[in-house]
């Protein structure tokens, strides 16, 4: 009885402010791609709405999973954890077979139908895996034995995702939402920091020496990469042609930004300018403001994102929240320091908004299981 | 679980301050960018998305004193391609290399070099460039601008100079008034895409040209024309090496004909004539062939101009006192001055002589005594005063400068040599316009072609100032009167014209080195006598046969003046 009474006061929370964000950046993305890739679609394809489509189409889809995924409580997928990252394992794998789908010079899709990146699924996987994992650990993962074990199940899908796929940039987001979501789970910091700082005096110790070491043409790809990162002016027509090209279109831009559909660099000058360097058109059409109001947009997501996991019901569902909001918030600024020439130039697609369907749609699913984790708060509680 | 989930909280409020701290990092990155760097990006986008493309002004013509149009322009075409428009490389190579005859290579290298814009050619006919891009074929650009024409061929060829592949003017008045004709060039600045596209709607920034005027000269066609006529029939007939015949007005220095033959076609300027080519050259020769040919022998090259000089030394005498009309002279057929013995053209000698006489004879004797009674000191005065050791001033480039002794090197033989017109040099337009001077009432003119610039009606004088006196109107005057008696009566009878009074002097020198039996004829002559309104100079440079200047050079002047005097009567 009590119980019954109890169970009809408690509402049902729905973040109205999230789904608003999601549907607006989802939107603002249609209405970029088109403006970016309108001219060179028309001359490649005949056809200036084809990338419009295709990621409408997906993001439709997409809308329509989450929605379907924020009905579904989300401990029903609890029971999927270990299915899904040993799937998701096998279809990075399968890239290799023929099924797999080579473009721009790296095999990195999968054709099932439709084309899916597989290291898309394994961000979602690794999310749902390792917060299940962390929760059947308990205290466990409290140690330095958990810590180590918990990064070590990360480990395999980085590796494949680096190697099999050649994406470096999926690799270190995996990587990422591990270490974020193990850092949530734990009480410590010192490891964290410890960890942090020891990549951070190596990333830099190992750019320094490039940098004192000088010439592009005896040293490998990567190490051409970061001197191009260093002076993008000096390989204006090599490594640094799309960084420089991007910093054209943001500088371009001024203040007020030439208007929507006015970028003269999204004219086959910049490279994937509706995809991984689309930021750089809107800084050309919308300038800074624009360019600052998408910043801001993110930050309303993560901060709703945190307002979600800080009031789960649940340790699970808090991590769940906590793996989505680490994988939108170092893919947006990996993308955004890429585009500005911040660090050394690697493919990374801006979330929601760069072109890419599997991309769009498994952000959309996860944003659909964390909606299904705010139905979980009860208000009650809040 | 409540102590558990307060780390939770905790952890989870930190990554998101972390995060909203690395994009407020980012934001300043793109505001540093947008706002500081933004004029730098901005200036190299524009490099990269604007493409230049020039508009040739219109060139200026040049026009005579009758109104004929010495140098027009012609509608030609450039030929170009754009890198990024090709379709099909392989046809385009074909179809330009044909139709340009141009080697394969060249067109292959231009065709398929990433650019922008590249030139394949320009100052193609306009019928070709009509059929070129009547081929239709993707990214070969057919522009239309001007190029230089001139209708009359070779006619006063060394007097307009031509213009070179930029339409730029490269020797005499093309050269000199290149700021008066050139004009000012336009300029289309496009927007593009990466493949080299106009965008429409970026619009262009047009600056248009500013064509460029017209030069209206003194050059008399059909004097010019046929003075180059009686210079060609001379040549032709003395077998000489050249002949060059100066036709100016005394009283103000406009030029109304100056030929030099061989003259060479300025609408082809960079072809040998057959006289100038010969077979094995290399580049450098026939270049230097070409520099021999383009030369006007009367304003770029020097020459001792002989007993046409008497004139000068003749009026430095009379102005300073040295000698009047009537002072008598013993000529042996030879004079000393210091153990040197100069000859007389006459062996025999003259016997006595007045000074009228003496030049009429064109005794040297009488002019070595004139010159030493005025000495090297007043003599050099003099010499400078009429304005021979500079330049005379004309407005076509490359005038030569006199080659004179110094004047603390002038001992009497040199000076005795100066005074019949030998041991120094000087340009034929030097010693047409210090006579021109010395018989106009003693004024210096400035010897010019240009006399007015300007666009339709409004055309603005080039405004010549008059010069400076050098020599007393009586001395002048004096001048004519001696120089009429020596055509009239004395070694100058052939330039004599029915029903006019002609002054004038005739000239013979072997050139130097001395003995080779190369000499130089000339002679000029001024007309009316006692007002004279033209001069003219005939210079024969290596005449076969007979060399005296009064019976090879003053009858061409005197065919010369038969018909242009009444034809200046008419036209004034």
């Amino acid at each position: 009885m009590a119980q019954r009474r109890f169970r009809r006061k408690t509402e049902h929370y729905f973040d109205y402010s999230l789904l608003f964000i999601i549907l607006f950046m989802t939107g603002f993305g249609l209405v970029m791609i088109y403006s970016a890739s309108a001219y060179d679609a028309a001359l490649q394809m005949d056809n200036e709405t084809y990338y419009l489509t295709h990621q409408a189409f997906a993001a439709v889809l997409g809308i329509v999973g989450m929605f379907v995924v924020s009905r579904i409580p989300y401990h029903f997928w609890e029971h999927f954890a270990v299915l899904g990252y040993g799937v998701s394992m096998l279809l990075i794998l399968l890239v290799l077979t023929p099924l797999g789908i080579e473009a721009n010079g790296a095999r990195r899709w999968l054709n099932l139908g439709i084309s899916v990146q597989p290291a898309e699924i394994a961000k979602l996987a690794m999310i749902l895996f390792l917060s299940s994992m962390i929760c059947k650990m308990g205290r466990n993962v409290r140690t330095g034995k958990g810590f180590w074990i918990i990064l070590a199940m990360a480990m395999p899908h980085c590796l494949l995702v680096w190697r099999v796929t050649d994406n470096m940039s999926s690799a270190i987001i995996i990587f990422g939402i591990a270490f974020l979501m193990l850092f949530v789970a734990t009480p410590d910091y010192k490891r964290f920091m410890l960890l942090g700082a020891l990549a951070a005096v190596g990333g830099g110790l190992r750019i320094y020496v490039i940098a004192r070491a000088a010439t592009a043409e005896d040293s490998g790809f990567r190490v051409a990469r970061i001197l191009a990162w260093l002076d993008p002016e000096a390989y204006a027509s090599g490594r640094g042609f799309q960084t420089l090209q991007a910093l054209y279109a943001i500088g371009s831009g001024g203040i007020f930004g030439k208007g929507l559909g006015q970028s003269i660099q999204k004219l086959s000058y910049l490279p994937e300018q509706q995809n991984d360097m689309i930021f750089a058109i809107i800084c050309e059409e919308l300038g800074l403001f624009g360019g600052i109001a998408v910043i801001l947009i993110f930050v309303l997501l993560i901060w709703r994102l945190m307002v979600i996991a800080n009031n789960a019901a649940d340790l699970f569902g808090a991590l769940l929240v906590v793996g989505v909001m680490g994988h939108i918030a170092i893919q947006v600024i990996l993308n955004i320091a890429v585009v500005t020439n911040t660090i050394p130039n690697t493919g990374i697609s801006l979330p929601f908004i760069s072109y890419g369907g599997s991309s769009v749609m498994f952000l959309l699913l996860e944003m659909g299981l964390v909606m299904s984790v705010a139905r979980g708060i009860r208000l009650k509680d809040v | 679980m409540e102590k558990s989930r307060t780390f939770h909280r905790k952890k989870i409020v930190t990554v998101f301050f972390a995060c909203t701290l690395l994009f407020a990092g980012l934001s300043l990155r793109v505001g540093w960018l947008m706002v500081f760097r933004s004029e730098h990006y901005m200036e190299l986008a524009d490099e990269l998305h604007q493409r230049e493309r020039r508009i040739k002004a219109k060139r200026g013509r040049i026009i005579d004193r009758t109104g004929q149009v010495l140098a027009d322009n012609r509608t030609v075409c450039t030929i170009s391609v754009v890198y990024s428009q090709i379709t099909d490389p392989e046809t385009v190579i074909r179809t330009l290399s044909e139709k340009l005859s141009l080697p394969e290579e060249t067109v292959r290298k231009r065709v398929e070099k990433v650019s922008s814009i590249e030139k394949i050619r320009s100052n193609v006919p306009k019928e070709l460039g009509d059929s070129i891009r009547a081929c239709g074929l993707d990214g070969v650009k057919v522009d239309e601008d001007y190029k230089r024409y001139y209708p009359y061929g070779e006619l006063a060829s060394k007097v307009l100079g031509f213009t070179g592949g930029d339409n730029q003017g490269i020797l005499a008045l093309e050269s000199r008034y290149e700021e008066v004709l050139a004009g000012t060039g336009g300029l289309i600045l496009e927007t593009t895409d990466a493949r080299g596209v106009r965008l429409s709607r970026e619009g262009e920034s047009r600056q248009e040209p500013v064509d460029g005027e017209d030069l209206y000269i003194s050059l008399d066609i059909n004097i010019q024309q046929y003075a180059t006529q009686l210079a060609e029939q001379v040549k032709k007939a003395k077998e000489a090496e050249s002949v060059s015949v100066l036709v100016m007005r005394p009283d103000n220095g406009e030029i109304l004909a100056m030929a030099d033959v061989p003259e060479y076609s300025l609408n082809d300027p960079f072809t040998l004539t057959e006289e100038a080519a010969s077979a094995a050259m290399t580049e450098k020769e026939k270049q230097e062939a070409l520099n021999r040919m383009w030369r006007n022998a009367c304003i770029n090259d020097t020459y001792e101009p002989g007993s046409a000089f008497k004139i000068i030394t003749a009026a430095a005498a009379l102005e300073e006192g040295a000698v009047t009309e009537k002072d008598t002279f013993q000529c042996p057929g030879f004079i000393t001055v210091e153990g040197r013995r100069i000859r007389c053209a006459r062996v025999n000698g003259h016997g006595t002589e007045t000074f009228v006489q003496g030049t009429m004879n064109s005794c040297n004797p009488v002019f070595v005594t004139v010159g030493l009674r005025l000495g090297a000191e007043r003599f050099y005065r003099y010499f400078e005063r009429f304005g021979l050791l500079g330049k005379t001033g004309i407005d076509v480039s490359g005038e030569a400068s006199t080659i004179m002794h110094k004047a603390e090197d002038m001992g009497p033989v040199e000076l005795a040599t100066v005074s019949f017109g030998q041991s120094f040099q000087i340009t034929p337009i030097q010693l047409a316009a210090t006579v021109s001077s010395l018989i106009n009432g003693g004024r210096r003119v400035t010897p010019h072609f240009a006399v007015k610039t300007g666009k339709g009606e409004a055309l603005t004088d080039v405004g010549w100032q008059e010069g400076e006196r050098i020599l007393s109107e009586e001395t002048s005057r004096r001048l004519r009167d001696i120089l009429f008696e020596v055509v009239e009566n004395g070694g100058g009878k052939n330039g004599k014209v029915e029903g006019y009074r002609v002054g004038g002097k005739t000239a013979t020198s072997e050139t130097l080195p001395r003995g080779t039996g190369r000499y130089i004829s000339s002679f000029l002559g001024f007309a009316p006598a006692e007002d004279p309104k033209v001069l003219a100079l005939c210079i024969i440079r290596n005449p076969q046969g007979v060399y005296y200047g009064g019976q090879v050079a003053a009858p061409v002047v005197r065919q010369l003046f038969e018909n242009i005097l009444p034809y200046l009567e008419e036209t004034g």
